[in-house]
């Protein structure tokens, strides 16, 4: 954390960065090469802690967004009114852009690890939120009275038919949380986290050096994506994933 | 939470409101920043990239993603583009634009136009192959072609679908336009990036104009959306909201099977 807070501190201006060519010459002298093999092998190292620490991240925002959501979903699902009141409200915390809701949140917690929480977790809420009670209307009446036929009670009703039932959706409204947290998490840079965003904020002319950290943060979401896909194959094997498309 | 704090607070907002209708001396020396000459030209700048790119956007997305829709072909195409868009950085993209293809107004416009196509095509594609094929048919009785189809039956039908990938696409875009000033093109991002010149009060102030932005032209498109919907849509939701608050409660439902139907 310590040198990547003396390099941000005062983000001393893109001036700066922009003439720093030092141990990169050889490969930047090269115009016009889009990527430098010997450079990213020799240099790779630098990569694994923006890497690490922008997975820890991701994951911690999902998971903390997920608690809340599936809170607030279980909750409307009998209290209806609270459905469009949650959905608007998210709505508008989603509205704001990330730089904005970072340095809105500056003079509240400062900048670090919980701001950068804080603003991922938030933009997760809408898409988890929105997907769970869309799972949980989709369970069909007669899997319901099935359950209850049974003589289960409400409670035993939601965690064991409707929940279950509801696992794809779920599923889907966490890939897209998943994905998107993963881009977004880049620009924490600017919330003082060394994340992917690091590395790209600080040598942003630097081609290889995009290439490399660019295309890091894609495959992340894309390996997260997979073993989501993955789980649920495994938790609800009697629906295919759909393609479907929820923006 | 002590007093201090709360007023540690409500000066660092008030110093960010005061930034932006008074100009003042930069932390630098030398210059004045704020006031509202510079924060109104930074605005302006911010909404005609962010404009230009959302029309770029709608430009080449919506024809593709209708006739995508129109002929239910590409399917594989439209929703994986949609779900890759998501996974794209946006700090790299603008990054890579910068460094790969150059810098100034027509390359940022460019790459946030890369950021909005994705929904709005994958949106314009659900929405118009979602459109019921009974009323495609019934149009088709009635004697319309292709086009008018499209325009007079698909569309109008699918106009709540693409809006809502428009306004993704326009949030995407606007916040992306802060990060143009890293490919020298000055938005309100600039007070964001700039915190040494500007103090911690232009940073908030910046923000709290990029927040603004965001949420007027967020209401903005829904009212456009609000005014492009066919009545009838707007009759039949409306319809169904009234349906569902007639439903019984949970707990008054009977617990027991229903009776044999005749």
């Amino acid at each position: 954390m310590t040198p990547m807070a003396t390099a941000l501190a005062p983000l001393v201006g893109q001036v700066e960065i922009h003439s720093r060519t030092g141990e990169n010459a050889p490969c930047q002298a090269q115009q016009g090469k889009v990527f430098c093999l010997d450079w990213a092998i020799d240099n790779f190292d630098r990569y694994t802690t923006p890497l690490l620490n922008q997975l820890l991240l991701v994951l911690i925002a999902v998971a903390i967004g997920f608690v809340v959501a599936f809170a607030f979903a279980v909750l409307s699902h009998r209290q209806r009114w609270l459905i469009p009141t949650f959905t608007a409200a998210t709505g508008v915390l989603y509205t704001i852009p990330s730089l904005a809701f970072i340095f809105l949140l500056l003079p509240i917690t400062g900048l670090g690890w919980e701001t950068a929480i804080i603003v991922l977790s938030v933009y997760t809420l809408q898409i988890i939120y929105r997907n769970i009670v869309a799972g949980l209307n989709n369970v069909p009446p007669e899997s319901k009275d099935a359950g209850r036929g049974m003589g289960m009670t409400d409670r035993q009703l939601l965690w064991r038919v409707e929940l279950p039932l509801a696992l794809p959706e779920i599923i889907a409204g966490l890939r897209i949380a998943t994905v998107s947290t993963v881009a977004i998490s880049t620009l924490m840079v600017f919330a003082n986290v060394n994340t992917l965003g690091q590395p790209l904020y600080q040598q942003i002319d630097f081609k290889t050096n995009i290439v490399i950290a660019g295309g890091l943060s894609i495959l992340m979401a894309i390996v997260l994506d997979v073993m989501l896909l993955l789980a649920q194959r495994l938790l609800a094997p009697w629906r295919k994933p759909s393609m479907e498309a929820m923006t | 939470m002590s007093a201090a704090f709360h007023l540690g607070l409500l000066n660092v907002f008030g110093d960010a409101i005061d930034f932006i209708f008074n100009q003042q001396e930069a932390r630098t020396g030398q210059t004045t920043v704020g006031g509202p000459d510079q924060v109104f030209h930074l605005t302006g700048q911010h909404l005609k990239v962010t404009f230009l790119a959302l029309g770029l956007a709608v430009l080449i997305a919506l024809p593709t993603g209708v006739a995508l829709g129109h002929f239910r072909r590409g399917e594989a195409v439209a929703i994986s583009l949609g779900n890759a868009g998501r996974a794209v950085p946006e700090l790299a993209l603008i990054a890579f634009v910068a460094a790969f293809i150059g810098v100034g107004l027509l390359n940022v416009t460019f790459a946030l136009a890369v950021l909005g196509i994705p929904p709005i095509l994958t949106n314009s594609y659900v929405g118009v192959s979602q459109v019921d094929r009974n009323a495609v048919e019934a149009a088709r009785g009635m004697g319309m072609r292709g086009l008018q189809v499209v325009a007079r039956v698909e569309l109008p039908l699918a106009v709540p679908t693409i809006m809502a990938g428009v306004r993704t696409a326009a949030i995407n875009i606007i916040a992306t336009a802060a990060l143009a000033s890293l490919a020298g093109l000055s938005t309100l991002g600039d007070l964001i990036l700039g915190r040494n010149v500007y103090g911690d009060a232009g940073v908030v102030a910046g923000a709290i104009m990029i927040a603004l932005l965001a949420i007027t032209l967020e209401l903005g498109l829904a009212g456009l959306q609000w005014v492009l919907t066919p009545r009838g849509l707007k009759v039949a939701r409306a319809g169904a909201q009234a349906r569902s608050r007639q439903e019984p409660r949970p707990w008054m439902r009977p617990r027991t099977a229903p009776g044999p139907r005749p």
